[in-house]
């Protein structure tokens, strides 16, 4: 009994939510990825990116709800997702076309791609700002638990409550769906093929014909539905604040890297490895032991191998580390 | 001069800009303004070092900024003696065990060959080195946290003098950078720049956590400072008579005793702030000036050849024979030592630290747009790009206000869309900075005051 009720104590506080974390990461990691291995930089701008996306998600959601248009028990945002990524594509096409498309045509070095995005992340940021402000904001409606914990318990008679989120279950369920679907496109798409061969070798795919435009353009979309998703998911499941998005770079830049940057199945496994290793590191084993081990050795302190303030720390130590003996990630880089 | 007359015209017009401040808002401001120009200014000398004459990206500006504001904590606050008799053995031990650990992972490095083994014995080394230094630690710092924690409850520094700290500031920031570029700068460029940026988060994160050596967020209030305090000006006879000689022309026209003594009392109070930021100026003013011409020595120097050669060249430059790996450790070390002093002067100039406010916003990219903006590889850019985008920062929220009131002045005073816009126009010196970025990149890559050599 007590085994069990360490199982779902670690369950409930570690696995669902590093799941769910990590989906999110995923998505915002698979979304540096692409424009790293085709459009070949950095992009500084991914957190703001996911909030502008995020913005016009809540922005639909509240029109929405003002009209009375609602999913039931699923949140309204899911209905506003679509809405908000065809603008989000239109906002990433026009960057593009008055940005990033001069220096590519240039042919600039990609440290001056990166230059000219910490410029669209200070548009981006103060566009954000501007239209929605600066504070929090949820925009959760519906059924907010599949599972609660006292419910768990009755059910199960155990001592420790298992509870699920929804916004926990729909970020997992849309992040396989979106991410199968993007690896059936990359792998058996004629137009997938030839994204993968563009950002390979991008003299020989112009050789063979392949429309560097259309290349350009399809990523830009792929990467607009990535980050709205990715990001109006992170909103639902905790909440929205540019801030906070612009700080997620980060650990999405973690997960980026650690998988091995211009490989989108890295980046997606990378997020997870992220989202696992920041909270396994950081939460407090005190009450695993107390049920696995006997009542002698129960410890004193709180085991906790590193307090939760040092949680971003944990995500860039494991980049740091990984840059130094594997500066390819995991699992090698930059083949598409 | 002729051919620096683009320079002499751009400085002008800065301090024309500034002087407008003063003459239109207030003195304070532009004083205000002029100090964290400067301080600025001596940022991005910093970041010019590593970016214009060696063309290496580092992001971690922020992070090398606070380990200067730490310096100024460290050097002039008092020592608490609470605090070190109840934890400073445990600290003092711990930090010979760091010492010890590094010590054994250098002699396994030197003794032994590159293998898995050596790999893993190190690994062991590290692990076991934390968790004895956590449990040795520990008991010193919840007794030392736990000393009047409303006041101190760290362990302070060592009562010197602030201004020493500007050295001190450079030492740590300069120490950080080493082990930085020890293990990061083989890396290819945009790697190098999320690797920096990361770091410097780890490096805010201990100073906002640790709370024994930095109080953390608990922030640290009324450090010395340099210069004399409003207070005591505000009683001296010299001030006084200098304020009255200074406004005489005003004063004579009042004719009534007691509101000329007003009056005078009141130009005392606005001259005294006017005279501390004076103080500063002048102080800031040395180092930048130093460090110009430091920087421009050795920009044209044999040295600063020899950089500009590894920035252009690699590959060339490392088969003349030069120590690629090396310079550009040195100037990683030399640019990043610069950026502390800043942070130590900043922390000094406010007279507060405060680990919360260390943003990667404010303290890393908004450097790296001055140093753009400026002009990268010129010195000269470099400052004026400090200034420049300091004062359009700051300048940005009356300028935004202003236009918001332009474009919607049809609008009826409570209509939503304009008191939506009022209430943001804070965020636009972000589309400004945004905006000038893009501009100046696509329309003078070069930056405003271009990178010129002329070989003397």
């Amino acid at each position: 009994m007590d085994f069990l009720n360490a199982i779902i104590l670690l369950l409930n506080y570690i696995f669902v939510p590093a799941l769910a974390y990590g989906s999110q990461l995923a998505l915002g990691a698979i979304f540096v990825t692409l424009i790293y291995g085709i459009l070949r930089f950095a992009n500084f701008a991914t957190g703001d990116m996911m909030s502008f996306g995020t913005m016009f998600t809540i922005l639909f959601t509240w029109y929405f709800q003002s009209v009375g248009i609602s999913l039931g028990v699923l949140p309204t945002a899911l209905l506003a997702i679509p809405f908000a990524i065809i603008f989000m594509i239109g906002y990433m096409l026009l960057i593009d076309k008055f940005v990033f498309k001069y220096y590519r045509v240039n042919k600039s070095p990609p440290v001056q791609l990166a230059m000219v995005s910490i410029g669209v992340m200070f548009v981006t940021q103060a566009v954000v700002r501007i239209i929605i402000g600066p504070s929090d904001r949820r925009f959760f409606d519906g059924e907010k638990f599949i599972i609660k914990a006292g419910e768990f318990k009755e059910m199960t008679g155990l001592n420790e409550g298992l509870a699920i989120k929804s916004t926990q279950v729909i970020t997992i369920l849309v992040t396989i769906i979106l991410v199968s679907t993007l690896f059936w496109f990359l792998n058996k798409t004629k137009t997938g093929k030839s994204m993968r061969a563009y950002s390979d070798n991008e003299d020989l795919a112009l050789l063979s014909g392949i429309d560097p435009k259309r290349i350009v353009m399809i990523t830009w979309i792929i990467a607009g539905i990535l980050a709205t998703i990715g990001g109006a998911l992170y909103g639902l499941d905790k909440s929205f604040k540019p801030f906070t998005y612009f700080n997620n770079m980060l650990p999405i830049f973690a997960a980026a890297i650690v998988g091995g940057i211009g490989n989108p199945f890295g980046a997606f496994l990378g997020g997870y490895v992220i989202a696992f290793s920041e909270i396994l590191l950081t939460y407090a084993y005190r009450k695993f032991f107390m049920y696995v081990l006997p009542e002698s050795m129960e410890p004193g302190g709180l085991v906790q191998l590193l307090s939760t303030d040092y949680k971003f720390a944990v995500s860039f130590s494991i980049l740091v580390i990984v840059l130094l003996y594997r500066p390819s990630g995991i699992f090698k880089g930059k083949v598409l | 001069m002729r051919k620096n007359l683009n320079v002499i015209a751009a400085y002008s017009i800065m301090m024309g800009l500034i002087i407008l401040v003063g003459i239109f808002q207030s003195w304070n401001i532009a004083l205000s303004i002029f100090n964290l120009c400067l301080i600025s200014a001596v940022m991005t000398m910093g970041a010019n070092i590593q970016w214009g004459y060696a063309g290496l990206i580092n992001f971690g500006i922020m992070g090398y900024t606070a380990l200067g504001g730490l310096a100024a904590v460290l050097i002039s606050v008092n020592p608490v003696q609470e605090a070190w008799s109840a934890g400073g053995s445990n600290i003092l031990f711990s930090l010979f065990l760091i010492i010890g650990m590094v010590l054994a992972v250098r002699y396994v490095l030197n003794k032994y060959e590159k293998s898995k083994t050596r790999t893993y014995i190190i690994a062991s080394i590290i692990i076991l080195g934390i968790i004895i230094i956590r449990f040795v630690s520990e008991p010193g710092i919840e007794a030392i946290e736990e000393v009047d924690p409303a006041k101190t409850g760290f362990l302070g520094g060592l009562g010197l003098p602030i201004i020493f700290s500007w050295i001190v500031g450079a030492l740590f920031a300069g120490g950080l950078a080493f082990i930085i570029g020890k293990v990061a700068l083989g890396l290819r460029a945009d790697y190098l720049a999320i690797a920096t940026l990361l770091i410097s988060e780890i490096v805010i994160a201990i100073i906002k956590h640790e709370d024994w050596l930095t109080r953390g967020v608990k922030n640290v209030i009324g450090l010395k400072r340099p210069a004399p305090y409003e207070v005591n000006l505000q009683q001296t006879d010299w001030f006084i008579n200098l304020v009255e000689k200074f406004n005489s022309s005003k004063l004579n026209l009042i004719s009534d005793f007691a509101d000329r003594q007003a009056a005078l009392n009141q130009f005392v109070i606005e001259g005294s702030s006017v005279f501390v930021k004076l103080c500063y100026s002048g102080l800031f003013l040395i180092v930048v000036i130093i460090l110009l011409i430091l920087t421009q020595k050795a920009l044209y120097s044999p040295w600063g050849r020899m950089m500009r050669a590894i920035r252009d060249n690699e590959e060339a430059a490392n088969a003349m024979g030069k120590n690629v790996v090396k310079q550009h450790l040195l100037i990683f070390v030399l640019g990043s030592a610069i950026v502390g002093i800043a942070g130590a002067m900043l922390v000094t100039q406010d007279g507060l630290f405060t680990p919360g406010s260390y943003r990667p916003m404010r303290y890393t990219f908004l450097i790296w747009v001055m140093v753009i903006v400026g002009g990268s590889g010129n010195n000269f850019g470099a400052i004026l790009g400090g200034f420049a985008v300091w004062f359009l920062w700051i300048e940005a929220a009356p300028i935004g206000l202003y236009l918001v009131n332009l474009t919607t002045a049809g609008l009826d005073d409570t209509h939503a869309l304009k008191v939506h816009l009022i209430e943001s126009v804070p965020y636009f010196r972000f589309l400004m900075m945004g905006i000038g970025l893009l501009l100046i990149m696509r329309y003078r890559p070069k930056g405003i005051l271009p990178e010129k050599i002329e070989i003397k």
